[in-house]
């Protein structure tokens, strides 16, 4: 176990460099980290070489990144195009991220794992069929219409909840937009479950406990349930990462300023510092949730063995 | 969303692995009485699936919008001209069935539904051209890491792990925001650079089940060459969950790029559903349907995809029924 956790470390090293190289390169050599500097007009040529001497820029691009690299290991992630250093901006926005998609992962796991379960024991049935249709309309009406149609009633028309979201970001009024922003994430784990449960029902180890004369509930719950969650967890683990790096949209509609929101304005104003700084640490989340769903496997099923 | 596009590929790979094998089990037996292939068992599924029947219509249907949108509205409407003083925010009427002002006028005088027509182009045509280039790739990647195996696979595997950890839109923004002037290709591509990972991952699995199988080893013994072996035995033999998962995938990248135009980074040269639905935001206190059209639009395509994918995965996938 310890043997596998230092081997699967030792794997994520060239992964890590490789993600934060190619976005490095991608931020870097497509867009000119110069132009956002100087307001909305161009810079002119004198202040802009200025500038590209001053950060660096004048070197080659290995070095830089080599650069780059050397400061985030002391914790020094450059600064933002406003002057704020991008640590400063990190230590406001994951705080309230984190919390955006720990609601997020709630609504999955409770409602997407419940349904799945109900539906999954009922295949064919009414509630599967209807639970099934409405999974599918979930996943194609895209996430801003959700949240601006949630917005518009729920803040505007009946005045429930606040419309924006205010700067501290409490666990309250993140329900609403964690809810959009689980909602079709929600949907796949419901089908997800749902198939693995119909398909693990007619497994041996089903009947076995059944034919023990367990209740009902311990035998789904604790057999059925237990065995049929591995392909959830994989989704739901996966799913941590792109959830905090892909809260942009959601972000955006209810003014919440967390990470998907420095990462909108860092691209926008093309800023190396923010978006290189922010994905980076997204990717190590990213890394480390696979790591931990690999780990989950053997607590969910006492066959698989790391040695 | 963003979120879409990415989580599609995730739940279907998670899927993928149980799809490979299935597909597989299907192949090795012949049903009784008359033999019949994994294909010609799938159509005969598919021909009964409403699901399937419904989605194929509908795609047909979007297929001749995209094509010639001025065929499904009365008179000479332009898109893009609107009369400010005549026509702004006028009401849907909608008694006036395939008409300029049936589903009323936005904020610039322009007619709804004749925008709604012509948006379909964009966004079908981004759709297809994402999938394509993602299957390729993604496909060639696959098929290379699974046949060859070792090093080669090391190799390849992390370098797809690299491109999967960064946040699918993320990378599509940056790309974009480079562009002033960004068509139907280049807003395409950007979705493709990091798109295709999930493809090539779900080929792999596909690849590495195949080349065990004895008909490879068969034509490895007769003497076929790898590209033989490669095209003719395996590509044909793995291809099936790669189809499902590009077909599912293409309407989450129809929603990908309406999520980039509603950002204010997506098409600049076509009319776009997503820049619409924008648009429409801003008015969503006092004239709802400004954003209400296109946003059922840009759903009901999608859905159409989602469920033509659908059936396609339960007619190839047997254990799933």
């Amino acid at each position: 176990m310890g043997r596998y956790v230092v081997r699967r470390l030792l794997q994520m090293i060239p992964v890590f460099i490789g993600a934060t190289l190619l976005i490095f390169l991608m931020v870097h050599v497509m867009g000119d980290p110069v132009a956002g500097l100087c307001g909305e007009r161009r810079c002119d040529p004198a202040t802009a070489a200025r500038l590209r001497q001053e950060f660096g820029l004048d070197q080659p691009v290995w070095q830089q990144y080599l650069t780059y690299m050397g400061n985030i290991v002391t914790g020094d992630f450059g600064t933002a195009f406003n002057g704020q250093e991008v640590t400063e901006l990190m230590s406001t926005a994951f705080p309230v991220t984190i919390r955006l998609t720990l609601v997020a992962i709630c609504f999955e796991i409770v409602i997407g794992i419940t349904l799945g379960v109900l539906t999954g024991l009922r295949r064919g049935r009414p509630v599967d069929t209807s639970v099934l249709l409405v999974t599918l309309v979930v996943i194609s009406v895209p996430t801003f219409v959700t949240g601006l149609l949630l917005q518009l009633l729920l803040g505007v028309k009946w005045g429930l909840i606040r419309p924006s979201v205010s700067s501290a970001a409490p666990f309250g009024e993140l329900l609403v937009p964690g809810l959009v922003l689980a909602s079709v994430s929600l949907a796949y784990v419901t089908r997800l479950t749902r198939t693995s449960i119909a398909e693990n029902r007619r497994s041996d180890y089903v009947r076995t406990a059944v034919a023990k004369g367990l209740p009902r509930r311990r035998v789904v719950v604790r057999h059925l349930l237990r065995n049929s969650l591995i392909p959830v967890v994989t989704f739901i683990g996966a799913d941590i990462g792109f959830l905090m790096g892909g809260a942009i949209v959601t972000e955006r509609i209810f003014n919440i300023h967390g990470v998907g929101y420095q990462l909108f304005q860092g691209i926008l104003r093309q800023n190396t510092q923010t978006v290189v700084g922010f994905v980076t640490v997204l990717v190590l989340v990213f890394l480390l949730c696979n790591l931990v769903v690999d780990l989950l496997y053997a607590v969910l099923d006492p066959r698989i063995r790391y040695a | 969303m963003p979120e879409l596009a990415s989580k599609t590929d995730t739940a279907v790979a998670a899927q993928a692995a149980t799809t490979t094998d299935n597909v597989l089990a299907t192949d090795a037996g012949p049903a009784p009485g008359k033999p019949r292939s994994l294909w010609s068992d799938a159509w005969y599924d598919l021909r009964h699936n409403w699901m399937f029947l419904l989605s194929t219509g509908l795609i047909l249907l979007l297929l001749v919008v995209a094509a010639v949108p001025d065929l499904f509205i009365s008179g000479d409407v332009s898109p893009r001209d609107g009369d400010l003083t005549k026509h702004y925010l006028q009401k849907p009427e909608l008694g006036h069935v395939f008409s300029a002002e049936w589903l009323g006028y936005d904020h610039q005088g322009r007619s709804i539904y004749a925008r709604l027509l012509h948006g379909t182009r964009a966004s079908i045509l981004v759709g297809v051209m994402v999938t394509v280039a993602v299957t390729l790739l993604g496909g060639l990647v696959g098929l290379i890491s699974g046949y060859f195996g070792g090093w080669v696979d090391s190799v390849m595997s992390r370098i797809t792990d690299v491109f999967f950890g960064i946040p699918f839109l993320l990378g599509a923004m940056v790309v974009l925001n480079t562009f002033s002037e960004r068509s139907v290709p280049v807003v395409s591509l950007s979705l493709a650079v990091l798109g295709w990972t999930s493809i090539a991952r779900v080929m792999r699995g596909s690849v590495i089940t195949v080349k065990q199988a004895d008909y490879v080893t068969a034509a490895k013994a007769l003497g076929a060459g790898t590209g033989r072996i490669l095209f003719k035995h395996i590509l044909p033999n793995a291809v099936a969950p790669v189809i499902v998962v590009a077909t599912i995938a293409l309407g989450g990248y129809i929603t990908a790029e309406a999520t980039l135009s509603f950002l204010g980074i997506g098409l600049t040269d076509s009319i776009s559903w997503g820049q619409d639905i924008s648009a429409g935001k801003d008015y969503l206190r006092t004239a709802q349907y400004v954003l209400f059209f296109p946003a059922a639009m840009l759903s009901l395509t999608v859905l159409a995809f989602l469920m033509f994918g659908d059936a396609v995965r339960n007619a190839l996938d047997p254990k799933s029924r």
